[in-house]
């Protein structure tokens, strides 16, 4: 009998290698809007590396400016290269059919694509480049595998020789103290201007800013929704007791 | 204010009309906490309404600007991402409030003679919402609201003979696009509220014609004391309406937490597929309705054999329209002398018991990608389903019910 248990366990071994194979483990994200510095250095990134190509154009700047306590001029100054005007949508000056001949296909509009995939998708996608020769532009991304996009930050981060480690928690090995996957990297191929941690904080950033555009009310509304429920509690315990004085007669 | 009702009421009776709904009619003094649904549905039904009518004030109907005017409202428009997430949360909240009414009326074998009728507006409501529901989904014009609507309108498709030319007849083209998006809108916003509001108005008529029902499945009209009153009766007006009002606060609340909170709800209320923009020329890889839909679209993709020439779709078409149609018939499928669970027999209980967790589980089937051992699941599920009903006359007639008590119990 036991054997069978046995012989049928290592039957479905290989079923459970493929169920863990087929989804990419991703680093835990925790967004946090409260955070302005933390958004605003976000939007610099984002405006900086990821506007060229990428629009987001269901939001405005002026609500961003708003949003994220950035002088309205400070922000049309430094962070709108196009001739656009504060108040309009954030599209780019890339039309589609460049973009198609270039990378293959459009990059997406990113307003929503926290939304779409996840924030912790998009934490585990800033950080999942490395070097593939196979691939057009000679890297490739464990969490999206043969991406069309080239790694735009390796100035920063410097560019992966092997796949990083996405989704591997960081510990202590208690005899020697030496930390383990504290990088996502383990090994570089060329050296970026950053360390790991001040490029994992800076894709922190750039996640959190996105995160943002994705929810922009997000803040609002739970503060919102505490008054609201507190409202109708008070509403409950006055309903309640108009009930109970009616029903009294009710035998 | 006295002399202006009386004057109205010259000309048109409200004074009877309030009595005969509200301050006369008397409802069973033992409704428990199933019957809180009942007005809940209304006043999700006024919720979809105004929210929806603010929504159309700045949503636009084309298949180039539908899905941005929906950002434009979560963005730009004032209190914009509330009236939207009151209006996608309703939605689902609609669907949990008449799914426990129904269950209700199956409890408490409300859909027996002499309410037959008020059964069959309620399950043409169901039909309506669903309609409504799916016609509303494509607006937003996300990926799933596209390709959502492409496979339902694909499955007229299944029909021998007509199939085709109906369902092309539906899109107004080959494929879904904004022609299809240009009529759902005018149904969704037009044609089928109405239908929808006119069967409200004949559900409850009907319901005030007989009086309600009530967890003891008995007649109240059966004691009634020297005044014509029942004697189990209370006025629907004060007592009712106030009790409602706790059910409107429960109900709020939690209504609110998710609103406020889990807009959302975990990619079921809003599919995570429809933050994109609708694409025709990329299929999702798992395309999964609404989880209000999903018990019907597990049992349409339960049937995998081709039969008498037709094939497998056509007649995971039938199951589904036919688990629908199904339920029309209740009220002549019961043939037990009671009407309540409380004093059916056994057998009655455990089919209930067994058709509830079949339905639960089905709706959990549909939601997830279909696996050679979840279509066998959905397979059993789906007979179960069936089995609730085509077995009912005669388990109904075989066993053994307990004695109904004269008047109502707590």
């Amino acid at each position: 009998m036991r054997k069978l248990i046995f012989g049928l366990f290592i039957a479905f071994l290989p079923a459970l290698g493929l169920a863990a194979g087929s989804t990419v483990h991703l680093d835990d994200f925790e967004a946090d809007h409260t955070d302005k510095a933390s958004l605003q250095r976000g939007a610099t990134l984002f405006t900086n590396y990821c506007m060229g190509c990428h629009s987001m154009k269901y939001a405005r700047y002026k609500r961003v400016a708003d949003d994220l306590g950035i002088p309205p001029e400070l922000y049309e100054e430094n962070l709108i290269f196009t001739d656009a005007k504060i108040g309009e949508l954030m599209k780019n000056a890339m039309s589609a059919e460049m973009a198609a001949d270039w990378f293959g296909a459009p990059p997406p509009d990113l307003t929503l694509e926290t939304r779409l995939r996840g924030e912790d998708w998009v934490y585990s996608y800033l950080r999942g480049f490395y070097k593939d020769e196979s691939r057009p532009l000679g890297v490739n991304n464990v969490v999206f595998p043969a991406v069309g996009m080239p790694h735009v930050m390796v100035g920063q981060q410097g560019l992966c020789a092997v796949k990083p480690n996405i989704g591997v928690e960081a510990s202590v090995e208690p005899l020697s103290g030496n930390i383990n996957n504290a990088d996502v990297c383990p090994e570089y191929a060329i050296e970026g201007s950053m360390t790991g941690a001040e490029f994992d904080q800076a894709m922190y950033d750039l996640t959190n800013f996105m995160s943002y555009m994705g929810d922009p009310v997000k803040l609002e509304r739970e503060r919102l929704g505490i008054f609201v429920l507190i409202f109708v509690a008070i509403f409950f315990v006055f309903a309640y007791l108009l009930n109970r004085e009616y029903w009294k007669d009710v035998h | 204010m006295n002399k202006f009702i009386d004057w109205v009421d010259q000309r048109l009776p409200i004074v009877e009309a309030w009595n005969k709904h509200l301050g006369k009619y008397y409802a069973p003094k033992n409704f428990n906490v199933w019957y809180f649904f009942g007005s809940l549905a209304m006043l999700v039904l006024v919720n979809q309404l105004v929210t929806g009518i603010w929504l159309t004030m700045s949503y636009n109907p084309s298949a180039e600007g539908a899905f941005a005017s929906v950002e434009y409202i979560m963005r730009d428009v004032q209190w914009g991402w509330l009236l939207r997430y009151l209006h996608s949360t309703g939605a689902s909240a609609f669907f949990i409030v008449v799914y426990l009414h129904m269950f209700r009326g199956l409890m408490y074998g409300s859909y027996q003679k002499p309410r037959e009728l008020i059964w069959i507006f309620g399950m043409l409501i169901y039909l309506v919402l669903m309609a409504e529901a799916f016609m509303g989904y494509l607006l937003p014009w996300g990926q799933m609201s596209y390709w959502g609507a492409q496979v339902i309108v694909n499955l007229f498709g299944a029909i021998p003979v007509i199939g085709e030319d109906l369902s092309l007849w539906i899109r107004g083209d080959y494929l879904i696009s904004g022609i299809t998006l240009n009529r759902f809108f005018a149904l969704h916003v037009v044609a089928l509220p109405i239908v929808l509001l006119g069967l409200v108005v004949l559900h409850i008529l009907a319901l005030h014609e007989v009086g309600s029902n009530n967890p003891d499945g008995i007649d109240i009209k059966k004691n009634k004391d020297e005044n014509g009153i029942p004697k189990d009766g209370i006025p629907f007006h004060p007592y009712y309406t106030v009790h409602d009002l706790l059910g409107v606060g429960v109900f709020f609340f939690i209504f609110f937490i998710v609103v406020f909170f889990f807009p959302e709800m975990g990619g079921l209320f809003l599919e995570k597929p429809n933050f994109q923009p609708a694409n025709p020329l990329q299929t999702p890889a798992h395309i999964a309705p609404v989880w209000y839909f999903t018990p019907f679209y597990a049992m349409l993709r339960a049937v995998t054999v081709d039969l008498f020439g037709l094939p497998a779709k056509f007649w995971g078409v039938v199951v589904m329209g036919g688990a629908i149609a199904i339920l029309f018939v209740l009220p002549w499928l019961d043939r037990s002398p009671v009407r309540s669970m409380r004093y059916k027999g056994w057998l009655s209980k455990i089919a209930l018991a067994i058709f509830a967790v079949s339905f639960v589980v089905l709706g959990y089937l549909g939601l997830v990608p279909a696996t050679a051992g979840r279509t066998t699941v959905a397979q059993i599920l789906t007979v179960f389903y069936f089995l609730y009903f085509i077995l009912m006359p005669f388990y109904t007639r075989m066993e053994k019910t307990k004695p109904v008590p004269e008047r109502v119990t707590g």
